[in-house]
């Protein structure tokens, strides 16, 4: 799962998926997502791992790192 | 009666030490309430009907009465759109509830530009009370607020330390933090950070700010229009110290208002964190101001964004994301108020955030060997700094009043 998201964020930022290589780094602090990425992100999870994640829901601090998000789709997967 | 109300004296937020005294001493029960576990909440409403009322008294009763009407409105439609939600989703409704939230601030916004005076609706505050009100309506609309209780609801509009100036709060979050009290341990480590916010807030406000705003600025402001209506030096030196008294005055209060948030148990978000050591353009939005730009960001631009990358309106994400940030910020200007250097600021900022991603985008092609050094951080906080400088300038209406307007400074 966590090359799955690696290769997603990848995609909705225009870098090398080698970017998102430490999965407990945090993404926002480091800039390596902005909040347009961010959206591209969330739409290409919901439809990777048929989720739903509504934006009002969506909090940075707990999806901050490609670990949390692991964590957050599992989470929505059991839901 | 209107009389003896307009006679009676009146204490703006945090306008002077004393001020904190007298406030200290009213919440200090508060405190140690919360410190034996228990939220003194009849208390708690007192004070802050108290300290509320000393905002809006005196010269400024007609306000007073805006503002109590202003929150029965804003309760009653949250309260009815909630009750609304739990049955049905019909998405017109939804917009049509939001226009209807901000209903009042359009009014008091556009009143000034079309009939030269301002609104009777209007009071101190109003704009900070409506982002609460429309982005629990939008929570409420996504599911993500299913019940509200209206006390609570009040309480969150209403709450004292942030009244006039924010920052803008969630009610989700704000609930959460009403619903419990905080550990003692915590409660202490809160009050650690509330004093150290309060002397930096005192030396900003009342030191600092002192020499910017009293001191400075009317003197550079004078020089500058001995030359109107034509630009001089001066303008740029009122350019330079209407940023700081900008920043200073209002990252004081900010401050202020999350000290005394703090010792009445809720952690208030913070507001600014050193703006202006800012690299570009975006990170100073999440540096500036940062509950207003955070509530843009989350209810303006993100939702845009959603909507419009599902629909599928634009093939180009990059001509998406340009137009999704001149809307953020041309709203953002329109907020600060209808006049054309209100507008221009929020066009400015949106062409400012276009030209960072051009950029970005354009050094990862071009200049892939490019490093980040002391230097090239240096050069970028030195343009971030002098753009958001220019901006200000516009922003403050000192060149409105210099060209057009010169009369009203003498």
């Amino acid at each position: 799962m966590k090359e799955q998201i690696q290769n997603l964020l990848a995609q909705a930022t225009g870098r090398d998926a080698s970017d998102f290589a430490d999965t407990s780094e945090d993404l926002y602090a480091d800039g390596l997502i902005d909040s347009m990425a961010t959206v591209q992100f969330l739409l290409s999870l919901q439809d990777e791992f048929d989720i739903q994640v509504p934006v009002s829901e969506f909090d940075r601090s707990a999806w901050s790192s490609v670990d949390k998000i692991c964590e957050q789709v599992k989470e929505l997967q059991n839901d | 009666m209107m009389n003896w109300f307009a006679n009676l004296p009146n204490f703006s937020a945090y306008g002077t030490p004393v001020y904190f005294i007298y406030l200290l001493i009213a919440i200090l029960p508060l405190g140690i309430g919360i410190y034996f576990g228990k939220r003194l909440s009849w208390y708690e409403a007192l004070v802050s009907f108290v300290f509320i009322f000393f905002m809006f008294d005196g010269q400024d009763w007609q306000q007073a009465i805006s503002l109590i009407v202003y929150i029965i409105y804003q309760t009653c439609l949250v309260m009815w759109y909630v009750h609304y939600r739990q049955q049905n989703n019909n998405s017109l409704v939804f917009y049509c509830t939001t226009f209807l939230s901000l209903l009042p601030i359009i009014i008091v916004k556009f009143t000034p530009a079309m009939v030269g005076h301002n609104s009777l609706l209007g009071f101190l505050g109003i704009s900070y009370l409506t982002f609460r009100a429309a982005g629990t309506i939008i929570e409420t609309r996504d599911g993500a607020v299913k019940d509200i209780n209206w006390w609570k609801f009040i309480r969150f509009m209403a709450f004292m330390p942030t009244i006039t100036s924010g920052p803008i709060d969630r009610y989700r979050r704000f609930s959460k933090d009403y619903r419990k009290v905080p550990s003692r341990e915590k409660y202490l480590k809160m009050l650690e950070k509330a004093v150290m916010y309060l002397f930096i807030g005192f030396i900003y406000k009342f030191i600092i700010d002192y020499f910017f705003a009293q001191q400075w600025l009317p003197y550079v402001e004078q020089q500058a229009m001995s030359h109107a209506p034509h630009l001089s030096w001066w303008v740029v030196a009122v350019a330079y110290v209407y940023s700081g008294d900008l920043y200073f005055d209002f990252a004081g209060y900010s401050l202020f208002a999350v000290a005394i948030s703090y010792i009445m148990g809720v952690e208030t978000p913070m507001n600014f964190n050193k703006p202006f050591l800012s690299k570009n353009i975006k990170e100073f939005w999440n540096r500036w101001h940062m509950t207003l730009s955070f509530w843009f960001r989350d209810y303006i631009f993100m939702r845009f964004v959603f909507m419009a990358t599902k629909k599928h309106w634009f093939k180009n994400r990059n001509v998406l994301s340009s137009l999704a940030y001149m809307i953020n910020m041309v709203v953002m200007g329109f907020w600060h108020g209808v006049t054309w250097y209100y507008i221009l600021y929020g066009f400015l900022h949106g062409a400012a955030l276009c030209t960072n991603d051009w950029w970005l985008r354009y050094k990862r092609k071009h200049f892939k060997n490019l490093k980040s050094t002391k230097l090239t951080k240096f050069i970028a906080g030195f343009i971030t700094f002098n753009f958001v400088v220019f901006s200000f300038l516009i922003f403050c209406g000192f060149l409105n009043t210099l060209w057009f307007n010169p009369s009203a400074m003498k």
